[in-house]
């Protein structure tokens, strides 16, 4: 029997219901050793031993099935993760179930967030399904009494080179009992040695996609199940003060539940629970509070006093500016949606998350129940930005399920999605910094109030540097987002340094290139410039030419750009390039399908996207008034993958966002000669 | 009221004011049409009536009661997938999906006006169609890669 007394009791039941065969069970500890300089995440609630970071398993009718925490959001995980299996397996990708993201089945697992999949679970899933070949390999090789040498595993197969007998992996799963927990390295293919991995396999799922197969969490559906309605208050932090449901209650088909501030109806279907929710009467206390015009003299009221210039007196010259960055919204496509369905005092729930094990967690609190007697299922999301890390909808569902006595679906409106989820934080840099005659920087100091520490560290060698990150508390609740902090501090330093290489009457590519010591940045930037042709490039009034450059969470990216301006300061992108190294390539068309996204994304950010608000009120809370991206907004994208097989893979979800923004603000300086010094720059260029 | 959806009809007893996409999710389970914003904004609940696309957030059952409506599940033929969404598959055309069917139906009306059409056509056909994880230079190429092979089949069928 295998050794499973670490495990939970719904674990063990899962893995004896799972029969024999070959099973392989990874550690967490061995995933933490992967987070080289990371020290490892414990988690706060959970003990270890129960220590299991992903398994896989191969019974005796030799399908292929494999387990990991990790969650699919569009970022192709369930992809690259299939193909690091099948790798090394020496099968097809179509050959392996990967099971993801549900908490009685698969592995604790921290959450998808913050790059790590690549880095940390794939050399995992590498290991394990490389040890379940060896083990397979090993088993033939015993039953044909000769040694590992001298088989082969290809086509779910051991192969008997001298005599060509084959084994299925069927056949030898059904004869192995057996569980290893594991660390080595050395049955692992090198990147160079991939097959599977390394080539661009369509995306797994992709079918049941376009046939509107597929089921995101906002469509899963229970027998008997009721539609939700929350109750919201007209502002943030209001209280109720009376309320009154009887209109609700009277209506049939409806179950009105009330506790405390929490009002929310349980209905047949959800035009019914529209109706009802629009006959409860409530009134609300509100309190005041800032808008989006008091949001930067606020800011500014706690800053610090900032640090003398360091050395300005070695300096030529010296530069002193101030960087604004706007609150925005992730706005996935799907928004936050959950079903709950209670079993006494078990509770399930499908809902949309980065973070399936954290959501339990919070549904164990709000309910005062022991984690085991939860289960969260994260169905593959219409994605998340960084923008799904909480589990309001899944508690508010649950509440509605457990009044109502039945399942409920709960799917936020848009305009819920905007006003109660969490926003990109919005901040405001200063940078002040000196050049000496010959255009080296002899001074750097950077403050960031606010938006965040991300990528706070300057590529750029200077002789004397401050940085800094001011903690000051959000008036909007903010959370997470693609590459955090990191798209404001490259906003700030790479709009800074091309104000410094126009002081210094320098070319921005030969000014960076003179101050950049790391090489995987001087790398990116010179191909992206080569591929883009930049030394060509010749600004007008109305076409700029712009690039920006840095690195973050072992990704490294340059965007170059085109930009037009006509008009009354009309801005269209025409073109990007962009280069980016993140070590080995596991699919490239997907790294490039990561890398437009994330540009297409950032474009918004950079041009437009802004949180407007006032008095505890998202007032552009739909997207007939919050612009994103389209497809006229869209440039010519060139992304020039730098496939560094010596290098382990880093994730590339977040970080080719950085660059865009930047890029953009130079370029519009090239042409215009007028500097923009705030994200969004749209606003205040057409002022 | 009766509904003719992919070619079979069926019978509900709603609202005739309840928006055509939730008795399509909810009512008839056909789930491939999306719910992304309910005010005509983003094209994820797009569906074709006649053969024209309409948001069926904003669109009342009422008013498609008779009508031919297409949703995202009845466009294959059976195994075999619609030239478009093949050319989705093919092209990488998405990250998370869940613009797919509504951009796909966008671009099957397209194609049906417009067999050939430019980069441009395609762009402004499209336009009202949001992909938040920004796959729009795919899905042009994607509807590009259709429309060749439409015209390739087409032009066979009538050299056959
Ligand atoms: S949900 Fe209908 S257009 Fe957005
Ligand atoms: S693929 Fe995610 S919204 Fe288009």
């Amino acid at each position: 029997m295998p050794e499973t007394s670490s495990f939970p009791l719904n674990r063990r039941d899962f893995l004896t219901s799972l029969g024999g065969g070959v099973l392989v069970l990874f550690t967490l500890a061995d995933v933490e050793a992967q987070e080289s300089g990371h020290g490892g995440h414990r988690r706060e609630h959970e003990p270890l031993p129960r220590d299991i970071a992903a398994w896989l398993h191969i019974p005796a009718t030799g399908e292929i099935t494999a387990f990991t925490g990790k969650v699919e959001v569009g970022q192709n995980i369930r992809t690259s993760l299939t193909q690091a299996v099948a790798g090394e397996l020496r099968c097809s990708p179509g050959s392996i179930t990967l099971v993801m993201g549900d908490t009685a089945h698969t592995p604790w697992d921290m959450g998808t967030f913050g790059s790590r999949t690549t880095p940390t679970m794939a050399p995992v899933m590498r290991k394990m399904a490389g040890t379940a070949r060896e083990m397979l390999a090993d088993a033939a090789a015993r039953r044909w009494n000769t040694t590992r040498q001298n088989v082969d595993v290809a086509d779910q197969c051991v192969v008997n080179r001298a005599s060509g007998a084959r084994l299925t992996f069927a056949d030898l799963a059904g004869k192995i009992d057996w569980v290893k927990t594991i660390g080595r390295d050395d049955c692992v293919t090198p990147p160079d040695k991939w097959t599977v991995a390394g080539a661009s396999l369509p995306k797994v799922g992709s079918r049941e996609i376009v046939t509107g197969e597929h089921k995101y969490p906002s469509d899963h559906k229970l027998a008997g199940m009721l539609y939700g309605k929350v109750l919201r208050p007209p502002s943030f932090g209001a209280t109720l003060t009376s309320v009154d449901t009887s209109a609700a209650a009277r209506m049939p088909g409806v179950t009105v539940i009330h506790d405390g501030d929490f009002v929310g109806i349980a209905a047949r279907d959800e035009h019914l629970a529209q109706k009802a929710i629009e006959a409860i009467k409530a009134e609300w206390k509100q309190v005041p509070q800032i808008s989006s015009g008091q949001l930067f003299p606020y800011i500014k009221s706690k800053e610090e006093p900032a640090p003398p210039p360091a050395n300005a007196a070695q300096s030529a010259k010296t530069l002193k500016s101030t960087y604004t960055i706007a609150y925005i919204a992730h706005t996935p496509l799907e928004p936050r949606a959950a079903v709950a369905e209670w079993n006494g005092n078990g509770l399930t729930v499908w809902t949309g998350t980065q973070r399936p094990f954290g959501v339990r967690t919070q549904l164990a609190q709000a309910f005062n129940l022991p984690e085991k007697q939860v289960r969260v299922l994260m169905p593959d999301m219409g994605s998340a930005y960084g923008g799904k890390h909480t589990g309001e909808c899944a508690v508010e569902t649950a509440r509605l399920a457990k009044g109502a006595g039945k399942p409920v679906k709960l799917i936020w409106t848009r305009e819920e999605e905007f006003t109660w989820a969490y926003l990109r934080p919005a901040g405001i840099i200063e940078v002040s910094s000196g050049i000496d005659s010959s255009g080296k920087l002899t001074a750097w100091n950077f403050d960031n109030y606010m938006s965040g520490p991300s990528a706070i560290e300057s590529p750029y060698e200077s002789p004397n540097e401050h940085v800094d990150f001011h903690e000051v508390k959000s008036p909007l609740r903010e959370g997470s987002y693609r590459g955090l902090a990191a798209t404001a501090n490259h906003f700030a330093r790479e709009s800074h340094i091309d104000e410094l290489a126009a002081a210094a009457g320098m070319d921005p590519l030969a000014f960076r290139l003179k101050n950049l010591k790391d090489e995987r940045v001087r790398a990116v930037l010179q191909a992206a410039a080569d591929h883009f042709g930049w030394s060509g490039k010749k600004s007008t009034a109305t076409r700029g030419y712009g690039l920006a450059c840095g690195t973050e969470k072992g990704g490294y990216v340059a965007c170059c750009v085109e930009v037009s301006i006509s008009g009354n300061h009309h801005v269209q992108v025409n073109h990007v390039v962009e280069a980016w190294d993140s070590g080995a390539v596991v699919n490239p068309e997907h790294l490039k399908n990561q890398v437009e996204g994330a540009i297409v994304m950032g474009l918004g950010g950079a041009l437009f996207e802004a949180i407007d608000f006032a008095d505890g009120r998202i007032l552009n809370d739909r997207l007939s008034k919050y612009r994103v991206p389209r497809f006229s907004d869209v440039p010519r994208i060139e992304a020039v993958l730098i496939d560094r097989k010596d290098v382990p893979s880093a994730g590339a979800g977040e970080i080719p966002i950085v660059g865009i923004a930047p890029a953009i603000a130079n370029a519009l300086y090239a042409a215009t000669g007028k500097r923009i010094r705030s994200m969004p720059i749209l606003p205040t260029l057409q002022a | 009221m009766d509904l003719l959806i992919n070619g079979v009809h069926k019978h509900v007893n709603v609202d005739p004011e309840r928006p055509l996409l939730w008795v399509l999710r909810n009512e008839l389970d056909l789930t491939g049409a999306k719910y992304g914003c309910g005010e005509g904004q983003c094209g994820a609940c797009t569906v074709l009536i006649d053969g024209v696309a309409h948001r069926s957030c904003i669109t009342s059952t009422g008013s498609v009661a008779g009508k031919q409506i297409t949703t995202v599940e009845g466009l294959a033929d059976g195994k075999k997938l619609h030239p478009v969404q093949d050319a989705f598959i093919q092209a990488d055309a998405m990250q998370c999906g869940y613009c797919t069917p509504g951009m796909i139906l966008s671009s099957v009306a397209l194609l049906h006006k417009n067999p050939s059409p430019s980069e441009s056509e395609i762009k402004q056909a499209l336009e009202g169609n949001i992909c938040r994880c920004g796959t729009y230079n795919r899905i042009v190429a994607a509807v590009q890669k259709a429309a060749r092979s439409t015209t390739a089949s087409a032009k066979e069928r009538r050299h056959a």
